[in-house]
C-alpha cells in the first residue's frame, strides 16, 4: 500500500513536470495584442519614410532588413543573408542572400530588391531618414546628389549574391539593421500606395490599419524561419495614455504595456502583476549637456567634474525616477561592448565638488541657465531636485522650460548653456562616441562642442582598426576618457519596463528599444483570452 | 430662407480665410520644427544632411509669404497639402478620421441632450424639489469635472470593475466602444444644457402667455407641451448649437485617452510633431464643422419660432 502511494506521488510529479515542459514548448495559434505607446498614431507604414520608434513596432512584424539585433547574444546578426565575407581591407562585403525569403505577395527576394531599396532611400528629392546609413555605401552620395542613378558600391553577382563596397571601415550591420533600411519589393512600391498596403518580408502580413487606432496583421506562412511565427494574428494597438494603458492591461484587454515610473512601483508591489515584468537597460543615456562654448566655467574640466560630484544621482533615481533607471557611469550604456564594467560612477561628494570649483577659480560658484523639458524622468522634476544640491556647492541654476519638440533644435543651434535630455547611445559604439569627435559638427550631434585631441586620436585609431575586439578596447579607453572629461552630468541609463500578461511567452529584452519585439519568437498559451 | 442660407454660407469664406492666416502665422513663429520633432524624446537621431533635404522637399526653406500664398491657393482648390509626417495627402488622412469623430460628437451630443434637457426640464417643473437639487448638483459637478479624470473613472467602473464595456479603442466602430468616450465627452455639454434648460423653462413658466393659457383652463400637460417647451427651446438650441460645434475641438483629450481615432487625436499628435499641414487641415475641419452647425442652428430658429426673421 505504501509502495503504491509512492508510485502515485511519483506519477503525479512526472505528469506535473511534463505539463511544465509542455508550457515551454511554443504553442501555435492565438492572437497577441501589443501596444504602441509613443504617440496617438503611426507616422507611416512605409518604413523608408519614417525613423520613428513607434512605427518600427509594426515594422518589426511586416518588414525585414539585412541584419537584426540578436537580443539573446546582445549583438548584430545576419537576417536576410545566410553569410557574409569581408575583403582584407574591410571595405568590400559579399553577402550570400537568403534564397528562401518571400515577400508577402509571394515573390522571392533577390539582390535586385536590396539594390532597389537602397537606391530608393538615397533619392535626393525625398530626404528619406535611412539615407544617413546607406550613405556608407560607395557611390550612394552621388545618387543623393543626383549625379548618378545607381549606387556604384552595390553590385549584383547573381540573384542571391550581393557585393557591397563601403567607404568607412565599420561593421555594416550597425547601418543596416533598422527599419529605415528595410528591403521592399519594387513592384509594390511603384504602385504608389505602399503606406496603405505595405508588403514586406516580415513574419506577419498586413491586414488592416485604422489610423489612430490599430494595425492588424496575420501570420505569413512562407516566412523563412521554419515553424515561425507561432501566432495567428498580431494586433498593434495605439495607446498613448499611460493611465488608460494601465486600466486596459489590468482588464486583460492588452497583452503588453510599457510602464512609467509610477506604474512601475505599483506593478512591482502587486503580487500578480510583478510576475510579468520585463526589464532592460536600454541604449539611452540621460544627461545634462554642458555647452563648452557658452560660459567660461564649463570650459574647465574640474567644474564639469564638480557637477558630477555635487549631484546625488542615486537619490534622484530612487526617489523621483522610482528606480526605473540605472545609474549612468559614463556615456556608453552597459550593453555596449566598449563599456568598461570595472568603472564606477562618480560618487556623491559635495565637499570634493567645492574643492574642485575652488581650484578652478570659482570658490563662490557661478550661475547658469539650464534648459529643460517637462519630461518626468529627465526633465523639470529632475532639474528642480538638483537645484538645491548644486546650490550647496555654490552653483546657481536657473531653469528654462521648453517644449520637448524644441530640445533638439536648441542643441543643434547651441542656444543653451546646459540642457538635460535623453540621447540614443547605441548599439554602434563608434558612431555614438563620434558625437564627441572634434570634427563632428554641432548639428550632427556634438552638442557640447567637445574638442579633445587625445579623444580624437583614440577615435581615429578605432576607425582604422579592423579587428572588432581590438576596436572595442580602444573605444573603451575613449569612453573612459569621456568619463574623466565629463562634458555632461552622467545621470542615468533608461530602464525600459514592459509588463506582460501571464500567457505571453518569448518576449525579448531588446536593449535597442524594448517595444521592438521580433514577433516571430512570441507565442501565447491557451489561457490567452484574445480570440 | 434660401437667401439667408446663401448669406450665411458666404460668411464662412472670410472666416475660414482668417483662420487659415492665423493658424499659418502661429505655426510659423512657434519654436521647433517637424524635423527636430522626429527626435521622439531622444529615441532617434536625424542626420543633418537628411534634415536639409527634408526641409527642401517640404518647402520649409521658401520665404513665409511664398509658402502662405501657395497654401492659400492650394486650399482654395481643396488641396490641404501633404503631411510632413506620413507624406500622404492631408485630405486623405482627414477622410479616415472624420467619420469616427462625427460618430463620437453625435453620440456625445445625443447623450447630452437626452440627459441634460430632461434633467433641466424636470428640475424647472419642480423647483426646490429633490429632483431639482440633485439635477443641479449633477450639473455643476458635470461642468467642473476634468474629462480626463472622468474618462478614467468610467473606464475603471464600467470596464475594470463591472466588465460591461471595453475600456478603450475603436473596436469594430460599434456602440460598445462608443459609449464610454461619448459619455466622457458629453458630460460637460450635458451639465450646461441641464442648467440652461432649467433657467429657460423657469423663465417661460413665469411668462404672461403661460399664465393666460392656464387661466383659459388648458391642462398643465398641454401648457407645457404647446407653450413652454417650444419657447424654451430657442435658448436650448442656441446652447446645443454652440456646444455641438465646439465638441469636435474639445474631443482631443477624450480621443487620446480612449485611443479613439478622430480628428482631435490626429491634431494633437500633429501639433507635438509640428506636422503643420495636418494641424492646419484639422483646424480647418473643426472650424468648418463649427460654422456649418451654427448656420444650421440659425436656420432652426426660424423653424421653431416664426417670430424670428432674418433680414
Amino acid at each position: 500500500m505504501r509502495k503504491l502511494a509512492w508510485l502515485a506521488i511519483a506519477a503525479i510529479a512526472v505528469i506535473g513536470a511534463g505539463t511544465a515542459n509542455a508550457q515551454q514548448t511554443p504553442r501555435k495559434g492565438g492572437t497577441l495584442r501589443m501596444t504602441a505607446p509613443y504617440a496617438a498614431s503611426f507616422g507611416s507604414l512605409d518604413p523608408h519614410v519614417t525613423p520613428r520608434a513607434q512605427d518600427d513596432i509594426v515594422g518589426k512584424a511586416l518588414q525585414r532588413s539585412l541584419y537584426n539585433w540578436d537580443t539573446a547574444a546582445n549583438k548584430l546578426t545576419l537576417e536576410l543573408a545566410k553569410s557574409v565575407s569581408a575583403s582584407a581591407d574591410g571595405l568590400t562585403y559579399t553577402f550570400k542572400l537568403r534564397d528562401d525569403a518571400y515577400f508577402h505577395n509571394g515573390r522571392k527576394m533577390t539582390a535586385d530588391d536590396v539594390i532597389f531599396s537602397f537606391t530608393r532611400i538615397m533619392d535626393g528629392s525625398k530626404g528619406y531618414p535611412g539615407a544617413r546609413y546607406v550613405r556608407l555605401i560607395k557611390g550612394a552620395v552621388d545618387v543623393e546628389k543626383g549625379t548618378a542613378k545607381e549606387i556604384s558600391g552595390l553590385k549584383k553577382i547573381d540573384d542571391y549574391t550581393l557585393e557591397m563596397t563601403i567607404t568607412d571601415r565599420v561593421d555594416p550591420g550597425y547601418y543596416f539593421f533598422g527599419g529605415s533600411t528595410a528591403i521592399l519589393p519594387k513592384e509594390e512600391v511603384e504602385k504608389g500606395n505602399y503606406a496603405s498596403n505595405p508588403v514586406g518580408l516580415g513574419p506577419f502580413k498586413f491586414k488592416e490599419h485604422i489610423p489612430g487606432s490599430r494595425v492588424v496583421m496575420d501570420r505569413f506562412d512562407k516566412f523563412y524561419k521554419t515553424g515561425q511565427p507561432y501566432l495567428d494574428k498580431l494586433e498593434v494597438l495605439i495607446m498613448a495614455e499611460a493611465a488608460a494603458r494601465d486600466v486596459a492591461f489590468r482588464n486583460k484587454e492588452i497583452d503588453t504595456s510599457i510602464l512609467g515610473p509610477a506604474q512601475y512601483v505599483a506593478y512591482r508591489a502587486d503580487p500578480q502583476l510583478s510576475k510579468g515584468i520585463l526589464e532592460v537597460a536600454e541604449m539611452f543615456t540621460r544627461s545634462m549637456h554642458m555647452n563648452l562654448n557658452s560660459i567660461k566655467p564649463f570650459q574647465d574640466k574640474r567644474v564639469r567634474q564638480a557637477f558630477n560630484y555635487a549631484i546625488d544621482s542615486n537619490l534622484i533615481i530612487s526617489r523621483l525616477v522610482k528606480d526605473k533607471a540605472y545609474r549612468a557611469t559614463s556615456w556608453l550604456p552597459p550593453s555596449s561592448a566598449a563599456f568598461d564594467k570595472t568603472m564606477k560612477p562618480y560618487p556623491y561628494d559635495p565637499e570634493k565638488a567645492k574643492k574642485l570649483l575652488a581650484e578652478a577659480g570659482f570658490p563662490n560658484g557661478f550661475e547658469f541657465e539650464w534648459t529643460t523639458s517637462q519630461n518626468e524622468s529627465w526633465g523639470l522634476p529632475i532639474v528642480e531636485a538638483v537645484i538645491p544640491m548644486l546650490a550647496k556647492v555654490g552653483i546657481k541654476a536657473k531653469p528654462k522650460l521648453v517644449e520637448v519638440t524644441v530640445l533638439t533644435e536648441i542643441l543643434m543651434k547651441g542656444d543653451h548653456q546646459a540642457l538635460i535630455g535623453s540621447s540614443l547611445t547605441g548599439p554602434d559604439s563608434l558612431a555614438t562616441l563620434r558625437c564627441y569627435y572634434s570634427k563632428t559638427p554641432r548639428t550632427a550631434c556634438n552638442y557640447t562642442g567637445f574638442n579633445n585631441a587625445e579623444f580624437d586620436k583614440l577615435l581615429d585609431a578605432a576607425a582604422q582598426e579592423g579587428d572588432m575586439a581590438k576596436r572595442d578596447e580602444i573605444l573603451k579607453k575613449a569612453n573612459n576618457l569621456l568619463y574623466d572629461e565629463a562634458p555632461v552630468w552622467f545621470f542615468n541609463y533608461n530602464k525600459a519596463v514592459l509588463a506582460f500578461q501571464p500567457w505571453v511567452h518569448g518576449l525579448q529584452p531588446n536593449p535597442t528599444e524594448i517595444t521592438h519585439q521580433y514577433p516571430e519568437n512570441i507565442w501565447v498559451d491557451a489561457s490567452s483570452p484574445a480570440k | 430662407m434660401l437667401l439667408v442660407l446663401g448669406r450665411r454660407l458666404a460668411n464662412i469664406i472670410p472666416t475660414m480665410l482668417a483662420v487659415v492666416a492665423l493658424v499659418f502665422l502661429l505655426f510659423s513663429v512657434l519654436p521647433g520644427s517637424f524635423i527636430s520633432g522626429m527626435n521622439e524624446d531622444g529615441r532617434s537621431t536625424i542626420d543633418p544632411a537628411v534634415m536639409e533635404r527634408m526641409r527642401k522637399e517640404m518647402g520649409l526653406d521658401d520665404p513665409l509669404v511664398e509658402r502662405f500664398a501657395k497654401y492659400v491657393a492650394a486650399t482654395a482648390t481643396g488641396d490641404l497639402g501633404t503631411s510632413f509626417r506620413t507624406r500622404e495627402p492631408v485630405t486623405k488622412m482627414l477622410a479616415g478620421r472624420i467619420w469616427p469623430s462625427l460618430k463620437l460628437v453625435f453620440a456625445a451630443m445625443t447623450f447630452a441632450i437626452l440627459v441634460g434637457v430632461t434633467l433641466g426640464f424636470l428640475a424647472a417643473l419642480k423647483p426646490g424639489s429633490l429632483i431639482d437639487t440633485a439635477a443641479m448638483v449633477g450639473a455643476i459637478s458635470g461642468l467642473s469635472l476634468s474629462q480626463f479624470w472622468f474618462g478614467l473613472m468610467l473606464m475603471y467602473l464600467f470596464a475594470l470593475k463591472l466588465q460591461w464595456l471595453p475600456s478603450f479603442g475603436y473596436g469594430d466602430g460599434g456602440l460598445r466602444n462608443l459609449i464610454l468616450p461619448a459619455i466622457a465627452l458629453g458630460v460637460g455639454p450635458m451639465a450646461l444644457l441641464a442648467r440652461t434648460t432649467r433657467a429657460a423653462v423657469l423663465d417661460v413658466l413665469n411668462a404672461d402667455f403661460v399664465r393666460t393659457a392656464r387661466s383659459k383652463g388648458m391642462s398643465e400637460r398641454r401648457v407645457v407641451e404647446w407653450h413652454v417647451l417650444r419657447n424654451a427651446l430657442v435658448l436650448v438650441i442656441t446652447i446645443v448649437g454652440l456646444q455641438f460645434g465646439s465638441l469636435m475641438g474639445q474631443a482631443v483629450v477624450v480621443e487620446k485617452l480612449f485611443a479613439w481615432p478622430g480628428v482631435g487625436s490626429l491634431m494633437v499628435d500633429s501639433v507635438f510633431q509640428r506636422d503643420m499641414p495636418t494641424v492646419q487641415g484639422c483646424i480647418l475641419m473643426i472650424v468648418l464643422f463649427f460654422l456649418v452647425i451654427n448656420t444650421l442652428v440659425d436656420l432652426a430658429y426660424v423653424v421653431i419660432d416664426p417670430r424670428i426673421r432674418y433680414r
